[in-house]
């Protein structure tokens, strides 16, 4: 059971998303973000779904994990649907319930809206389901890397992130045995009101708490003891290498930017 | 003309004390002087809080002595300019096998000591890959530590310790935690690297059994060094043991068993080989 944990949602495999640099994908998901919410007209739009479905196809993505992904924003989905159903008003009348009416111009920006949201969607997915959650931090904090200016500690938050990757499974498994433990003992998480089982977590919390923080203790006498100081000059086993393939996608995307913004699309 | 041993830790009147702990003296140190030289296997047993672990946190400069000196390769552990390289020649293998890898994968957490060197990245992958065929973790390299068995974990620490090249390893209890396959696997790789490396091993135990693959054993209680000598003087007087609540091993406590019977069998019989030997010899003789 806790041998099956993923992190993340990382879908391993060797596809042409799955070897880009880590940096450059963050960087094309932030310039099509952008490009995304510049368009106005469906032809934009179209093209740029299609291509997103066309990558997700690529990486061997199920559809499933594009349909798991999309399930948290699905309300957003309707409730920006019936918004612009109802509240967007011109063309000609559809429909009328009352005094409500549902007029063209809503349909037309309502499915736009959520073609849109849809697209992100996929971009998104394919960024996050691609990508191993370690490379996802180094990535991220490559981009923060200005903000050490200023005196924020970007290498040591990138190594926070990392070490909470490298524990969540361990402290998973320990919160079972806990569990267990507790079970075999008479205690019940599943029966009576959400307040009776918030108040039976309590004795599953505070020892969970306590082992925590003996293992940070340890971690940190051990990273310690291997010559790991703050502040100091590291340095990686993993370079993330620039290859021809980034650089050539990172200069598609620029031209589909100029090119949107040079057609008016 | 023999050859003076070289000096890796030397220990002079070293005290330490924890800090508003005046009361309770227990895991302080008392006054150690003390040698390890170079290549050697060393075991250090003694009773709960008689400060095992404290020593070894002096030596790996995690401790900062309260009164006499740890020299390291001859660089006093108090000198913070030099601790990285102290680290670096005297590595430390803590009990919890869980609470001491850092990294996502195997490979970067052995990589994470050299990273902390800032070793170029093609230096790192070639030390890691070496280190990790050595100690047959090769085939591990992109697993996460908690798909690892405990055994595998320690072997994990073992090799980001060894990937520094340090002279010595110090380890605390390291089978402590583990399973009796893990333990083996775990002395196994030690005393490979401690014959085939030259590597000095301080190894703090509670099990004899472990105790008796050292060449020299030192007998820690309450803070003070009680004995110090080669591991089948020290292991075999089981009265001196005893007195400090320390058990023997199996085959000391059988042969004196044995001997209480009346067999009368030589005093230093400290492994499995020599009591069968002896065992024959004495049916042949009677």
């Amino acid at each position: 059971m806790s041998r099956s944990i993923t992190l993340g949602q990382y879908l391993p495999g060797n596809s042409y998303v799955h070897r880009l640099n880590p940096r450059l994908k963050i960087l094309a998901l932030l310039l099509l973000l952008v490009l995304l919410f510049s368009l106005n007209s469906f032809a934009g739009l179209f093209s740029l779904l299609a291509m997103a479905l066309l990558l997700l196809f690529s990486a061997r993505i199920p559809f499933r994990y594009f349909l798991k992904g999309l399930r948290p924003i699905l309300y957003i989905v309707i409730f920006a649907l019936i918004i612009y159903l109802f509240f967007t008003k011109g063309g000609v009348v559809l429909l009328r319930i009352g005094s409500f009416t549902i007029e063209s111009e809503g349909v037309r920006e309502g499915f736009f809206v959520i073609t849109r949201l849809i697209t992100l969607i996929i971009f998104s997915l394919l960024v996050t389901l691609t990508t191993t959650p370690l490379s996802l931090t180094h990535g991220m904090s490559f981009f923060m890397k200005p903000l050490s200016k200023i005196g924020l500690p970007t290498d040591e938050v990138a190594m926070i992130m990392a070490i909470a990757l490298r524990f969540i499974p361990t402290l998973m498994e320990e919160s079972q045995r806990l569990m267990r433990a507790q079970v075999s003992r008479g205690a019940d998480f599943e029966t009576g009101s959400i307040f009776r089982r918030a108040q039976n977590l309590v004795p599953l919390i505070v020892p969970l708490f306590v082992s925590a923080f003996r293992r940070a203790d340890d971690l940190a006498l051990a990273m310690e003891a291997r010559g790991y100081r703050l502040g100091a000059k590291r340095t990686r086993l993993h370079v993330d290498k620039v290859l021809p393939a980034d650089l050539g996608t990172l200069i598609f995307v620029i031209i589909l930017i100029a090119a949107a913004f040079y057609f008016k699309l | 003309m023999v050859k003076k041993p070289e000096i890796i830790i030397e220990a002079k009147a070293l005290e330490f004390n924890y800090p508003g702990d005046s009361l309770n003296r227990s895991s302080a140190i008392n006054g150690i002087d003390m040698t390890v030289n170079r290549g050697e296997y060393l075991a250090i047993i003694g009773p709960n809080g008689s400060g095992k672990t404290t020593l070894l946190k002096l030596f790996n400069a995690l401790l900062a002595p309260s009164g006499g000196e740890v020299l390291v390769e001859g660089i006093s552990t108090v000198d913070h300019e030099k601790v990285p390289l102290i680290r670096r020649s005297c590595g430390m293998i803590f009990q919890n096998p869980d609470n001491q890898l850092v990294a996502t994968t195997v490979e970067e957490d052995i990589a994470f000591g050299l990273e902390n060197l800032a070793l170029p990245s093609a230096e790192i992958r070639q030390r890691v890959t070496e280190v990790a065929q050595r100690l047959h973790l090769d085939k591990l390299l992109l697993h996460p530590p908690h798909l690892l068995s405990g055994g595998e974990k320690q072997r994990v620490a073992i090799a980001g310790i060894l990937a520094m090249q340090p002279r010595c390893i110090l380890m605390d209890e390291p089978t402590a935690m583990l399973d009796p396959s893990g333990r083996r696997e775990v002395l196994d790789t030690v005393k490979a690297l401690n014959r085939e490396e030259g590597i000095a091993i301080i190894h703090v135990t509670h099990f004899p059994e472990e105790a008796a693959h050292a060449d020299r054993v030192l007998v820690l209680n309450q803070g003070e060094v009680v004995e110090d000598g080669p591991a089948e003087i020290i292991l075999t007087d089981l009265e001196m043991l005893h007195s400090y609540n320390l058990q023997g091993t199996a085959v000391v406590e059988l042969a004196a068993l044995l001997r209480q019977d009346g067999f009368n069998l030589p005093t230093r019989i400290l492994h499995n080989r020599e009591l069968v030997n002896s065992l024959c010899q004495y049916e042949r003789k009677s």
